[in-house]
């Protein structure tokens, strides 16, 4: 996926500058930046939901999984019945077999009979996944996918994503959480106020940090990126 | 898109109390609007007193007139409650146990017969109201004159058939009974033909042709007071009332009640579903998803459509089946139902999609569409008169931009096999449609906003 000098403007407010993006097959790359900083705007954009203003996109050969922040999925219907509603949505020309692989990946072939509304947030989130990765994309676009989940959810999330990407399909996820994109993310690309500020591996981050803010250097790397941030202008 | 619409009647089976709603409350409307149809408007309660002594008539020239039947009239058009005295009246309006009392005084007769003397009185009936309420004041208002009204119209009546009976006795002769005697009236008629036989008797002069003059009177009376006959009969009641049908062919009252009881079931059927299962798209946050390639815009515009025109389809079938137990209905016309009921449905569910993609949630959605909804259907059901000119040309518009009216129109038209043609308003209801399906896709715009 090769995104381009993307803008996005919501009347005056400027979403996106000029934002570029790259992601190869079986590569992790996290968005990181503070609410309002674009990641929404620019996840969508690559999921094909809203137009940009400018910019270039491509997308190669095969198809764009997308899992939004807030599971999209029908919560008064059993945990098959959504995933073959949209294996058939998807046009598999054998939905129930691509229902069981998608049950069998996430680990919710146990519970497929229940409501999805009486599952965890965690399992909630591990079917709105596999309900983006019913199309077979070779890029899947998380939204924010940890937001809301436990530490041991969290862990069995990225245990998942991890192996979707070591099978290689190439995943972009955005978070807040500065220490989730530093463990899992092997690019990290930070936006502020619609602008890319950086866009490179974890390491690459530190030192930038540790050279623009060397007063917090020392401090644990979530402070020290808040003062990079101040230190930016943002 | 049947994929969706299978998706949709899952969620609804899985709803329970939706599900026993959507068809507990069809039932529940025909068997309201079946017994109300069935039995008839209730009479009013009206307490009443007679204080008028049992043998007293009203006279007309010294003759007692046979009874009216003054009570009998009235109580034929309320339901009388029998009081002792005024103040059991007074009691029971009070109470609310009584609409009102009529309280007919004891010297009534008195005065209605001063009437023909040279001191007039006012003869008056008395009437308790508890004015409390101003619906039912005015009610009660219009339910006494029009009982008054008639009584008076019946008394006019007596009064004049006996006024009749004394012309024909002053023109043709005949017997007349006073206190006990009667006696015989020659008449203006028998008078006239023995004065022309008496002429040719008497010599040519003076006195023959003063006979001659009062033969030729009592013949031109004669003449002149048959028609004052008629006349006289006619004063009880001056104008009659020539009823015309100009515009407008109503269909029987029972048959326009089960079609405001059919679409009343079908509005708010499809309106709720079609807003609700549209709003729960976006609360679910599964419109995006599935508008990112997986079905068009329009498609899950049409599949909601559709969702809402089978389910309407089905509950409004129920209801008329309901009916069926009080009102029988004409079964062979039910491919116009089916008609009536689809164009209708359809126009609605577009409302109802064009209600839904204008909120986020489905609390939202659902209040606003009873809040449309409701009070659009009361003002479709107001009759042309009953309103100021301006403020009905206003409901006119107003109704005419929501789908009920026609509906209405098309269910009754279905209904009535002589009412009006069902095609001006399946036109209206296929422009509405059309309307409301863009209004519906723009709105949707909203739901892709991130």
């Amino acid at each position: 996926m090769q995104a381009r000098g993307l803008v996005k403007k919501y009347g005056d407010r400027e979403a996106l500058r000029g934002v570029d993006l790259a992601a190869e097959a079986g590569e992790l790359v996290a968005i990181i930046g503070p609410n309002g900083a674009g990641k929404t705007t620019l996840l969508s954009i690559l999921a094909g939901i809203v137009k940009p203003d400018g910019g270039e996109l491509g997308v190669g050969d095969g198809a764009v999984g997308w899992v939004p922040q807030q599971a999209a999925l029908y919560r008064r219907l059993t945990v098959e019945e959504n995933l073959l509603l949209f294996a058939r949505l998807e046009g598999h020309a054998d939905p129930r077999a691509a229902t069981e692989e998608m049950l069998e990946l996430c680990r919710l072939g146990e519970r497929r009979g229940e409501i999805v509304a009486r599952l965890s947030g965690g399992n909630q989130q591990r079917i709105n996944i596999a309900i983006g990765l019913l199309s077979r994309p070779t890029v899947l676009l998380l939204d924010e996918p940890s937001v809301g989940l436990d530490p041991r959810q969290r862990a069995r999330l990225w245990e998942f994503v991890s192996g979707l990407a070591a099978r290689g399909t190439a995943v972009v996820f955005s978070t807040h959480d500065i220490q989730e994109a530093e463990r899992y993310g092997r690019r990290l690309l930070v936006l502020a106020d619609g602008e890319s500020l950086f866009d490179g591996p974890a390491e690459e981050l530190r030192e930038a940090v540790r050279s623009e803010a060397p007063e917090s250097a020392d401090r644990d790397f979530e402070t020290a990126f808040v003062a990079y941030l101040q230190h930016r202008g943002h | 898109m049947r994929w969706l619409l299978l998706k949709d009647l899952q969620i609804l089976r899985r709803s329970p109390l939706q599900a026993v709603l959507l068809v507990v409350y069809p039932v529940l409307i025909a068997v309201l609007v079946g017994f109300a149809i069935s039995r008839g408007p209730e009479k009013p309660r009206v307490a009443f007193l007679n204080e008028v002594p049992a043998d007293t008539r009203i006279s007309v020239g010294g003759q007692q007139l046979p009874a009216a039947g003054v009570n009998e009239r009235i109580c034929s058009r309320v339901e009388c409650v029998q009081v002792e005295d005024r103040d059991e009246a007074t009691a029971k309006v009070e109470s609310g146990e009584v609409l009102a009392a009529v309280i007919l005084p004891a010297d009534l007769v008195d005065q209605i017969n001063s009437l023909s003397t040279l001191t007039p009185g006012t003869p008056k009936v008395e009437v308790l109201v508890n004015q409390e309420d101003p619906v039912k004041a005015q009610l009660v208002d219009e339910r006494i004159s029009t009982l008054l009204a008639q009584a008076n119209l019946a008394i006019a009546r007596r009064i004049a058939t006996e006024g009749g009976n004394y012309l024909d006795l002053l023109i043709d002769g005949g017997k007349f009974t006073v206190a006990g005697q009667t006696f015989p009236i020659l008449g203006l008629r028998a008078s006239a033909q023995i004065l022309e036989a008496l002429e040719p008797a008497l010599p040519a002069g003076p006195l023959r042709d003063s006979l001659r003059q009062v033969g030729s009177f009592a013949a031109q009376a004669r003449d002149n007071l048959d028609i004052a006959g008629p006349l006289i009969e006619r004063l009880a009641q001056p104008i009659e009332i020539e009823k015309e049908v100009v515009n407008g062919s109503s269909p029987p009252l029972e048959i326009f009640a089960i079609a405001v009881a059919a679409t009343l079931t079908l509005a708010f059927v499809t309106v709720l579903l079609v807003a609700g299962s549209l709003a729960l798209e976006r609360e679910e946050n599964a419109f995006p998803r599935l508008t990112r390639g997986l079905i068009s815009p329009v498609a899950l515009l049409a599949e909601k459509v559709l969702l809402g025109m089978a389910v309407g389809l089905a509950v409004t079938l129920l209801l008329l089946a309901g009916m069926q137990l009080f009102v029988p209905l004409e079964w062979g016309r039910i491919g116009l139902w089916l008609l009536a009921i689809l164009a209708g449905g359809g126009a609605l569910a577009a409302a109802g999609a064009a209600l839904g993609a204008a909120a986020r949630e489905v609390r939202a959605v659902s209040l606003l569409a009873f809040m449309v909804t409701l009070p659009i259907a009361f003002l479709s059901l107001i009759p042309s008169g009953a309103v100021g000119s301006g403020v009905f040309d206003l409901v006119e518009i107003v109704t005419a931009v929501f789908p009920f009216k026609p509906a209405l129109q098309a269910m009754a038209a279905a209904l009535d096999s002589a009412g009006p043609g069902i095609g001006g308003p399946l036109a209206h209801l296929a422009i509405l449609i059309a309307a409301y399906g863009l209004i519906a896709r723009l709105a949707l715009r909203r739901f892709a906003a991130v």
